[in-house]
């Protein structure tokens, strides 16, 4: 019985994570309409920048996280600037494929730099254990830094001037051009910071599981399924979406064969896209 | 006299095709076509055994070349990167036969991108040996020009039954494994043996290859209290399993997994490696009289030198390969394919990486009858992790680790 109670905790633990990685990507769709497809890539980047500078400095990995918020930021800002910019305003798939261009790129350049190798990063942090089951202290640990980050981005995205302006360009980009808000610089800033967030949650996601150059297809894919369930371009419904999916996880995998678990999200995807196509969060920011 | 210079310069440039080419002529050569996952999922384990052919060919070539009929014959690869994916095998293997005229075939690496390759071989009848393809079924659809290197991957876990039989009569097992074609196919052949050995199989459950995380299985797994966990898949699969049994203390005894463990990549999981052992091909501690081709250790010696990292059972596999084929040539005393595959069918010698012997029944033809498989384990020695042979137990570097935890 604990056990059943055991995997819908493990669940909800590795769903807020997935919850973090769709946060990324639903700010980038909410503010600027366009399907960021080096999620992935940057996701496998967090991971990547967590274990060579925790390599080069030997400190703790959880010390590295806001470094790696920065230059995850910072690349953000370099990708819009180079394959989303010039996309902005255009048919959607014109961005689609760009941003899959670069995405191909990153991840042709990782496997040339590391092959398809495992990297694995040591981490002790104990845990919790109750008869027999163990949460280990890496998911408890990822869980609570993924809250504390979801609340910090809500009140930047609520209470600071930058945020308002994100709101504001998410609502209408040419009123808020109108107020003298200067959109593109905007816009480039809500690119970088939802990359940002697909780099901390692959370094927390580093932190718990070993992972290749190929890692990010995965969380990609579960990305979007957050990003339909908690409802397009809505940052506080992709993390309940997260959560969700965790819950489903957990919850389904006591009671049928794991490889059953992928059939049911997806048949949950469906159902929410049929009957709930603004998602099952919809409160969304983005007064469209 | 200037004149005369420049007919004479133009003659020698009219010239210079016909000598290059007659010079090209008088080095007559084999072409070996194949496709390696330079990327995707298969990326790891499929440059191991490209290592493996690239050595061979250095080896043989710096011989003078492989002697048919005292004539030598330099050996020549084509080869592309297939991405780890079937639809490129499928269009590259065409390409090998049809366009570069290859004379002979690898297999590309994994069973499912080697069954692929087998239907394209079959159709237009090239000779193809598989090496890094374990599944027995491709040998059972009446195939007549595949020759298989590997232990078929029914006898995968045998060695680990009957070592776990040794520690613990009548244990309790959990088979957990990916849902791909191998390791569905030891999966199989491990349920039916386990029963056969008396062991009461407590969970048995397959994930998807691309599972990321296995919590939950961990969780399904302590919860039928097994002593061991017999499973996995190939290599992120498992190298991930590992690490979370570790992370959630599932306290399993034992822990066998398919393909991950081998890898000398796999001991960067430090303490969560420890007792984990592995089904291998082979090992450079086994000690194969070889009566064709280098000794192991020689073999294991040289790659070391040569890339600089330990040799693994897929490039040994892959030297192995080529081994075959040239033993084969030599024995045909022709490079005529239906005369190389007559001479592969009278095969039987050690290697380096074991004894060789192929089924000549129609209904498995080419299946590999007598090559063995070792089990090798990861141990901590003086701190650093090895991994050490520990069955057969006549092949055993190290006395068995158990119970691991």
């Amino acid at each position: 019985m604990f056990g059943i109670f055991a995997s819908i905790v493990d669940g909800l633990l590795i769903g807020t994570v997935y919850g973090m990685a769709a946060m990324g990507l639903t700010l980038i769709w909410g503010v600027m309409n366009v399907v960021n497809l080096t999620h992935g890539a940057m996701i496998v980047f967090g991971m990547f920048a967590l274990y060579l500078i925790g390599d080069w400095l030997g400190i703790s990995p959880y010390a590295i996280v806001p470094p790696v918020a920065v230059i995850g930021f910072g690349a953000g800002v370099l990708i819009y600037w180079l394959s989303v910019h010039r996309m902005i305003g255009r048919p959607p798939l014109m961005s689609l494929l760009s941003t899959f261009a670069v995405n191909l790129v990153l991840i042709g350049l990782g496997t040339d730099l590391w092959g398809t190798k495992l990297f694995n990063i040591e981490v002790s942090l104990p845990g919790l254990s109750y008869g027999g089951y163990t949460f280990p202290g890496t998911h408890l640990m990822a869980a609570a830094l993924t809250g504390i980050i979801a609340v910090l981005l809500f009140l930047f995205l609520d209470k600071t001037r930058s945020g308002k302006a994100i709101r504001a360009v998410a609502g209408n980009r040419v009123a808020a051009e109108l107020v003298g808000i200067p959109t593109t610089r905007v816009l480039a800033l809500a690119f970088g910071l939802g990359v940002a967030l697909a780099c901390v949650s692959g370094a927390l996601i580093a932190t718990m599981f070993p992972f290749t150059v190929l890692s990010g297809s995965s969380y990609q894919l579960k990305s979007f399924v957050v990003t339909i369930l908690g409802g397009l371009g809505n940052p506080a419904g992709a993390l309940l979406g997260g959560i969700a999916l965790g819950l489903i996880e957990g919850l389904a995998t006591p009671f049928m064969p794991v490889s059953w678990t992928t059939v049911i999200e997806f048949v949950v995807f469906v159902l929410v896209l049929i009957a709930f196509p603004r998602g099952l969060f919809n409160f969304t920011f983005r007064r469209s | 006299m200037n004149r005369l210079f420049r007919f004479a310069a133009a003659a020698l440039l009219l010239a210079a095709p016909a000598v290059l080419a007659s010079s090209a002529k008088a080095q007559d050569s084999i072409t070996i076509g194949f496709t390696t996952s330079q990327t995707g999922a298969l990326n790891v384990d499929s440059l191991a055994q490209l290592r493996g052919f690239e050595m061979w060919r250095d080896d043989v070539n710096a011989a003078g070349g492989i002697k048919v009929g005292g004539k030598p014959y330099m050996v020549k690869f084509v080869s592309y990167d297939d991405q780890s994916q079937g639809a490129r095998v499928q269009q590259l293997y065409t390409q090998l036969i049809v366009q570069d005229k290859a004379q002979f075939l690898f297999s590309p690496y994994s069973s499912g991108l080697a069954a692929t390759a087998a239907v394209i071989s079959e159709q237009y009848g090239a000779l193809m040996i598989t090496a890094g393809a374990a599944e027995a079924k491709t040998y059972e659809l009446g195939n007549k020009y595949l020759f298989q290197l590997y232990t078929p991957a029914d006898n995968y876990l045998t060695g680990a039954l009957q070592a776990i039989k040794l520690k613990k009569p009548g244990a309790t097992i959990a088979l957990v494994y990916s849902d791909d074609p191998f390791s569905k196919a030891v999966a199989i052949a491990t349920r039916e043996q386990a029963k056969t050995m008396g062991f009461k199989i407590v969970l048995d459950e397959s994930y998807p290859p691309d599972q990321t995380d296995f919590s939950a299985i961990i969780n399904k797994i302590v919860s039928a209290k097994p002593d061991a966990l017999l499973g996995g898949g190939h290599y992120p699969d498992g190298a991930t399993l590992t690490r979370q049994i570790h992370d959630q203390k599932a306290g399993i005894k034992w822990v066998t997994l398919l393909v991950a463990p081998d890898s000398a990549q796999f001991a960067t999981l430090g303490a969560s490696a420890v007792g984990v052992s592995v089904p291998s091909q082979w090992a450079p501690q086994v000690k194969y009289k070889s009566n064709y081709g280098p000794s192991s250790e020689s073999f294991a010696q040289r790659f070391k030198a040569k890339y600089n990292t330990d040799s693994d059972y897929h490039s040994a596999g892959g030297y192995g390969a080529g081994l075959l084929f040239q033993h084969a040539i030599e024995q045909a005393g022709s490079v005529d394919p239906a005369k190389v595959a007559a001479a592969l069918d009278t095969t039987n010698i050690t290697t380096l990486f074991g004894p060789c012997k192929f089924s000549t029944d129609p209904a498995s033809h080419g299946l590999q009858l007598v090559h063995q498989m070792v089990l090798t384990q990861w141990q901590m020695k003086g701190g650093q992790l090895v991994k050490e042979v520990i069955w057969p137990l006549a092949a055993s570097s190290a006395p068995i680790l158990y119970p691991i935890h």
